[in-house]
This record gives C-alpha cells, sequence and structure tokens, in this order.
C-alpha cells in the first residue's frame, strides 16, 4: 500500500498569489494513498526540508511529491532529502505549481484547480515510481575546448594547471581570437597584444595542452565523461614539424593582394601567411583560394625558397579522434558586417568602417602603424562621426538586444583618436551610454570632460557622400528633436556583436540549445550562467552572448572551475533513467519477439542482441539488449517497440498512463 | 473540421512535451511571467521520440478535447534524432486517425525550444482557441459505440 508524502510549497508569494495552497494540500490529502499533505512557505529552505525528512520516517512513506517549483530546479534539492532521511531518491518527483501554473495563470479557482490536478498526476506517478540505484561511469580526464580565443585561451590554461589535459582546437590558423585585433582595451587603456601574446604563448608550451589551429570539429558522440571528438585538421599545406617558422616562403610569395581578415581587410597578406605577427603557432598556412598553384597549377616558389622542405601541396585534410570527459565552448562572438546599413553606406563608401577596422587603425602594429588615417585616401580626418547602436537594440534589424561593449569601445574610440590627432573632433551619436562595469562610468565621463568627445544623444537616419565629406544627418533629441548635419571624414559604426559564424551548425553537433540569435543557451540564467543543457557542455565568454574582456575571463574561469570540478571524481554518477528490456520467467523469458526495430532507431547505439540459452548452450531465443552504459534514456526504442517489451525507468509505461488518466478523470 | 461555436466550452487538453526543449521553454514562459489559457496540463516526457501515439488514443479515451505534442525544433534534439522519429510516427498515426473518423485537428504536433518561452504560450494560446471552436470531443466515444455489438429486437 503506498504511502505518499505531499509537500506544497508557497515559494514566498510566488506560488500562493495566484494559487490557494493550502485548499491544495487538503485536496490532496484526500487523494487515494496520500498519507500526508502540508504546505509551507518556503519547501526549500532548510526546515521545509527538514518537514519532508521528518514526514519520511515519522509516517514510513513510500513516495514523496514536492509540489513548487520546476524540478529542472530543485528536484536534485528534493532528492539529495529524501535520500538523507533514507528513501530512495527516485520516489520523490516535483509537481510544478510555479513555472507551469502559479506564474502563468491570473489568480483563480480554475489555477487552484489545475495546481491539483497537476499534484493528483504526479501522485499517481510517484506511486509507480521505482527504487532505482545511480549507474557509475569512468571519467576521462580530458578537456576539449573549442575556440583559441581570450575565452579559450584561459579556460585551457585554468584546467591545465589544474593538473588535467587539455585539446584547444581552434578554425583559425593562429590562437588569439577578437582580443589580438584590438588596439587598447577599456577603461585602462593598456594595449591589447602586450596582456594577451603571453597567454597565448604559455598555451602553446604548457606541458598539458595539445593545440590543434586550422582545425574544426567534425563530429561529437558519447556523453559526460565519455565524449569522442573527432576533430578534422584542415590542410595547412605545410609539414609543422619540419617548418620553422623563418617567413621566407611569406616574402616570396608572389601573391600579395589578398585583403587580410586580420586586418578587417584594410591591410594586404600573401597566398601563404600567418595571420599576424604574433600568431601562436607562428607557422604559415596556404590559402588555397588564392594560392597560384591550386588555381593555375604552378608557381611552387614556397616550396622552392623553404629552407627545411616543408611544404606540402598534396597534403590532404586529415583528423583525430579525442576522448574526452568534458566540452568547453568558447567560439566568441563577430560583428555584423556585409551592407546591412545602406541608410549609412556601410560597404558602399570606403570611410564608412566598423568598430573592428577602427582597432585595426588605432593598432600600432596595424596596416597604419597606429595613424589613424582613412582606408579611402590615407588623409588624417579632421572630424570622425562615431555611431553606436548600429544595429543593435533595433528591432527593425532584428536584433533586440544591447550588444553591450559598445558603448565602452565607442568611447575609447574617441579617446584614442582624440590621443593620436589633437585637432581631430570625435562625435558620437547614441541612444544611451551603458557603462556598468567598475571604472566604466568615469571613463566615459574622461573621454566627455576631459577628451572633449562631442555626445549627440539621437540617431543617425542618413550617411551621404558630398564633395569628399560625408554628411551624417541625425537628430539631436536632447534638443528638442533638432536636427543636425556634421561634415564628417570618416564614420565609424558600432555594428552590433553577433553570434559567430557556424554557432548553429556546431550547437547541433553538440546538442546543446541555443537562443534565436544563435547564441548558446545556459542551463539557467542565474544559478548555471556558465553550463549548457547537455551535461558535460560548458560555455565561456561571447558565444553565450557579448560579453567584455573581464566578462569573458571571469566566465572561462568558471566554466574552467566547473571542468576541474568534475574531473576531481574518478567516477561519474549518472542517473539510471535508461531502456530495459524486460524479462520474465521460462518458457517466455521475454515478451521481445526479436523484430530489432529498435537497433537502428537508437541514436547511440546502445542495443545489440542477446542470446539466452538452456542449460547445454542451446539457443533458445534472442532477444534485444540495451548497454546501461552507452543508453541516454531518450525512449524512441520504448516507443517503436511493438510488443511493449522495452520500458524506461522513471517514465514507464505505467506511469505515463497513470499520469494520463489522473490528469483527465477528475478534469 | 467538426465545428461548434459554444464559446463558454473549456476544451480539457494535454500537452505531452520532451524535457530538454519545450519542458524548458514552457518554463521560460513561467520566468517571463507570460500569461495563457489554464486548459493546458503538462506532461513531461524526455524525448517526443518516447511518447507512444496510443497514450493520445488514451487520452481522448479519458475525455480530453485536444493534444498538444511539443519537442526541440529538426535537428537541435537532445537526443539526436527521438524528434525526427516521433515526427515520421506522427504523420503515419496522423493519416490513421483521419482514416478511423477521428479529427487531426484536434492534435497540434509543434516545436518549441528551451529559448522560445513566449512562443510556448502562443501554442498554447492558439490551440486552445482551436479545440474551443471543435467543442467537445465525442468522436472517440462514438467509435467505441459503433464498434459495440448491438442486439436486434
Amino acid at each position: 500500500m503506498a504511502r505518499i508524502g505531499v509537500f506544497i510549497c508557497h515559494c514566498g508569494e510566488n506560488i500562493s498569489a495566484t494559487v490557494d495552497c493550502e485548499k491544495v494540500a487538503k485536496v490532496a490529502s484526500e487523494f487515494p494513498g496520500v498519507t500526508v499533505s502540508v504546505d509551507y512557505k518556503y519547501m526549500c529552505s532548510d526546515p521545509g526540508q527538514n518537514m519532508v525528512k521528518e514526514a519520511i520516517l515519522e509516517h514510513n512513506l513510500t513516495g514523496v511529491v514536492v509540489s513548487a517549483c520546476s524540478p529542472r530546479m530543485h528536484e536534485p534539492t528534493f532528492r539529495n532529502a529524501c535520500a538523507e532521511a533514507g528513501l530512495n531518491p527516485f520516489l520523490c518527483e516535483m509537481a510544478n505549481i510555479r513555472e507551469h501554473c502559479s506564474w502563468v495563470h491570473e489568480k483563480s479557482d480554475a489555477t487552484t484547480d489545475k495546481a491539483i490536478d497537476i499534484v493528483r498526476t504526479l501522485v499517481e506517478k510517484v506511486k509507480r515510481n521505482e527504487a532505482l540505484a545511480p549507474i557509475y561511469v569512468p571519467i576521462t580526464k580530458t578537456a576539449v575546448v573549442i575556440g583559441g580565443g581570450v575565452a579559450g585561451i584561459q579556460a585551457s590554461l585554468d584546467i591545465a594547471d589544474a593538473g588535467h589535459k587539455v585539446v584547444l582546437v581552434e578554425r583559425e590558423p593562429s590562437i588569439g581570437g577578437h582580443m589580438s585585433q584590438l588596439s587598447e582595451t577599456f577603461p585602462t587603456l593598456d594595449c591589447s597584444q602586450c596582456i594577451l601574446t603571453p597567454r597565448m604563448v604559455d598555451v602553446a608550451r604548457h606541458p598539458n595542452i595539445t593545440l590543434y589551429t586550422y582545425a574544426e570539429i567534425e563530429s561529437v558522440d558519447g556523453s559526460i565523461g565519455n565524449f569522442n571528438v573527432k576533430i578534422r585538421l584542415k590542410s595547412k599545406s605545410l609539414d609543422e614539424k619540419l617548418c620553422t617558422g623563418c617567413g621566407a616562403c611569406i616574402q616570396k610569395c608572389p601573391v600579395k593582394k589578398i585583403p587580410s581578415e586580420f586586418e578587417q581587410g584594410l591591410g594586404k597578406r600573401t597566398a601563404i601567411y600567418v595571420p599576424f605577427p604574433q600568431a601562436v603557432p607562428n607557422k604559415p598556412v596556404i590559402d588555397r583560394v588564392n594560392c597560384t598553384y591550386y588555381i593555375k597549377g604552378k608557381c611552387k616558389v614556397c616550396e622552392i625558397v623553404c629552407p627545411t622542405k616543408a611544404i606540402r601541396f598534396d597534403q590532404e585534410d586529415s583528423f583525430v579522434e579525442v576522448q574526452a570527459g568534458a566540452l568547453l565552448l568558447a567560439t566568441g562572438f563577430d560583428v555584423l558586417k556585409t551592407n546591412f546599413f545602406p541608410e549609412y553606406g556601410y560597404g558602399k563608401y570606403e570611410d564608412v568602417i566598423d568598430g573592428l577596422a577602427f582597432e585595426r587603425l588605432a593598432s600600432a602594429s596595424g596596416p597604419t602603424k597606429g595613424e589613424i588615417r582613412r582606408p579611402s585616401d590615407g588623409e588624417i580626418p579632421k572630424k570622425i562621426v562615431f555611431i553606436a547602436c548600429a544595429g543593435s537594440r533595433d528591432p527593425a534589424k532584428g536584433i533586440e538586444y544591447c550588444s553591450k561593449i559598445c558603448c565602452m569601445y565607442t568611447a575609447k574610440h574617441a579617446m584614442l583618436y582624440k590621443h593620436k590627432v589633437h585637432e581631430g573632433t570625435p562625435y558620437i551619436f547614441y541612444m544611451d551610454i551603458r557603462a556598468t562595469g567598475k571604472m566604466y562610468e568615469e571613463f566615459v565621463r574622461r573621454a566627455i570632460e576631459e577628451d572633449e568627445v562631442k555626445y549627440i544623444r539621437g540617431r543617425v537616419s542618413q550617411v551621404y557622400e558630398k564633395n569628399g565629406k560625408l554628411i551624417v544627418r541625425g537628430v539631436d533629441t536632447l534638443l528638442m528633436g533638432q536636427a543636425v548635419e556634421i561634415e564628417a571624414d570618416m564614420v565609424v559604426l558600432a555594428t552590433a556583436g553577433i553570434a559567430s559564424p557556424g554557432s548553429e551548425e556546431l550547437a547541433q553537433k553538440l546538442h546543446v540549445s541555443y537562443d534565436k540569435h544563435k547564441f548558446f543557451s545556459e542551463a539557467h540564467p542565474k544559478l548555471k550562467p556558465v553550463e549548457t543543457n547537455t551535461a558535460g557542455i560548458f560555455l565561456a565568454g561571447a558565444c553565450q552572448s557579448t560579453k567584455d574582456i573581464p566578462e569573458t575571463v571571469a566566465a572561462a574561469s568558471a566554466a574552467a572551475s566547473k571542468v576541474a570540478g568534475l574531473f576531481s571524481n574518478d567516477l561519474l554518477k549518472r542517473d539510471p533513467l535508461i531502456a530495459v528490456v524486460k524479462k520474465c520467467a521460462p518458457p517466455l523469458y521475454s515478451s521481445c519477439t526479436g523484430c530489432f526495430m529498435c537497433i537502428p532507431v537508437c541514436p547511440y547505439q546502445a542495443i545489440d542482441k542477446e542470446e539466452i540459452k538452456d542449460r547445454s548452450g542451446n539457443i533458445i531465443k534472442t532477444i534485444s539488449h540495451i548497454n546501461p552504459g552507452l543508453c541516454q534514456g531518450c525512449g524512441t526504442c520504448v516507443a517503436f517497440c511493438k510488443s511493449k517489451s522495452i520500458d524506461i525507468l522513471g517514465y514507464n509505461h505505467d506511469q505515463v498512463c497513470a499520469e494520463v488518466e489522473a490528469l483527465l478523470n477528475e478534469w | 473540421m467538426e465545428t461548434n461555436n459554444t464559446n463558454s466550452f473549456e476544451p480539457k487538453v494535454v500537452a505531452f512535451v520532451c524535457n530538454w526543449c519545450t519542458y524548458a521553454g514552457a518554463d521560460l514562459t513561467g520566468t517571463s511571467r507570460i500569461k495563457y489559457a489554464t486548459n493546458v496540463k503538462i506532461i513531461r516526457f524526455p524525448c517526443t521520440g518516447r511518447i507512444d501515439f496510443m497514450l493520445l488514443m488514451k487520452a481522448f479515451a479519458n475525455g480530453a478535447d485536444g493534444i498538444i505534442i511539443s519537442g526541440c525544433h529538426p535537428n537541435d534534439c537532445h537526443y539526436t534524432s527521438g524528434n525526427f522519429h516521433a515526427r515520421r510516427r506522427w504523420m503515419i498515426f496522423r493519416n490513421l486517425l483521419d482514416f478511423i473518423g477521428m479529427d487531426v485537428n484536434r492534435i497540434v504536433f509543434s516545436w518549441v525550444s528551451a529559448a522560445e518561452g513566449a512562443k510556448w504560450a502562443e501554442v498554447v494560446n492558439e490551440s486552445v482557441d482551436q479545440f474551443r471552436q471543435l467543442g467537445p470531443a465525442t468522436a472517440y466515444q462514438k467509435l467505441i459505440k459503433n464498434s459495440e455489438f448491438q442486439e436486434v429486437e
């Protein structure tokens, strides 16, 4: 006979404001099988959990239903509490009357009735729960970090310093990411490369880090503790072991006018190239799209000049497979490009550039050696207009969110310009100034007060060219909406930060969720900011939402500490909610008829055939067998099984049927 | 489509949702305090691939007026392909329902991701409107009744 305890939480007023919790508790106490039913202000608090524990001991409960928030929130809390009182944790269920009831409905009888129905459903389910033991699987103590920007670098170093192996995979020929492109960083104006490049070198020579550059994730199988990651090493057309990075090939390469991606198109590079002088590894790759040999079949100048004979024109992409216990996503962001801003002439006028291009102009290692010069004619601009929120906070452009970093970098750009061109005048059109970090507001004040940056609160409607000048037409909303027209020499757009290209494909390979802007979703916006919904996969940095450098580094270290925490155990505890083939007494042994429909539908190749033999070894029957180490518990085989011989623990046939009946019968 | 214009009718709707996308999406609806009709009650499954469509018949037999099935978007399945299996099975099951005289408009098949809290509220409200238009579901009960042996006097 079932003895179920029902515990209704008020969640302060989060539930009790719209649901009559006392009534729910009273009605639930009359459900068949319910021994005790109580309500309390905060069930998850210590006294609340103690109520559960004491009730288990006092009434010798066989099941517990905590009717409170989502199981995604507090299921582990209450399952642990039950375990502490000696009740198998899998005999505890959560009835979600907060996210699925009190928060989404107004106060009414219907809302209370719905809460009662939800509780009844879970009571019927928990009556049919079985006591289960967790599964333990060994952990491979290697982490794969995807993306070698500042987030990936920080996370790799932290994990490696904790004594674990790291495989760092970077898509580009060098690690460094966007941070290596920046000139100076706000709010300290320290040189970006000066603080980043030593860390890049640390990554390259750390004994625990294996670095794969010019590489991409091909596929990922397995699950937390035991991922199998296949990495595609794109052909560099180079034997890296022989190459010394002398650079002779780069000097002699005849194709010299390819717009450099690193310089945002403002500088040129050769077909065999390293993206920037401080690249790690500092060994070139051949860009096959632009290389004369791959286009016309002859040239091979680099091969001739190479002193170590390291060039390999016939090299093909190769693959490595890595066993890893955890994955860390640090794929970063990109800035909105294309001619998305026809009204601002972006893509049409050479002197309308984006923020990253301005970083390259201001950088001492950039195409102009740090002098601010117009891309069109190399003149020093006398007036620059910076337009903040180019795309961000603009639902008409499909980007509702604030890109967060632009207010600060625009202030920095205006400041850097003023420092380099004293007679110049920087203007900034802005919507709001969002300077919320440490020393950020002070930085903006400094731009306004010391460097006399002209901030104009208003939007720009149009940028067009007239007599060699860029006419910026906008409005000053602090002057009662008066029209403003500025004859500028250059316009810099703080274009929105967007998800890195390829994010969606990567998310699909890894089965992590992502939002409509293709940024990866965290497991919980507040309490699990660096975890994903997929166990064992963590997030760091701007792949989650645009972040500045301090936030990115903090997130990377946080994610790294989660990985190190996971690796501090030798065995990983997993929920045993997996599929099983039901067995029974001879002569039937199992109702499984051996149709094996389940085998092709299993996404994890977890099902194989099992032979049932008699004492003399003759095969009586061949049935399906599910490998508990591989099964992830999706239940697709359950729905496919024609003879209903497979069931899934935690969501078995009896449980879900009882739920359907309980939900509808009293409604 | 059966039509019934009793506006006061409140349909009973069961939602079969997957744990990873739609259940989390419905949680987000709650966290965002977006309101929707109370008519829908959710049953959680690990994956839409787990949903045995006989459960839909069970729900109709127990008096449901409408059903929502919702999981991850194509390619976003936590288990790689469960949602594709569900979709394929649904396409066949739908034809079967149609053949036996059940109104397929009583079942809404949708995809709501963990980030689409607002979409879940929309799916619920639109489905409830649709089921309200259809009126009480009696087709299943009629089906059972007609298949029973009737004595001739």
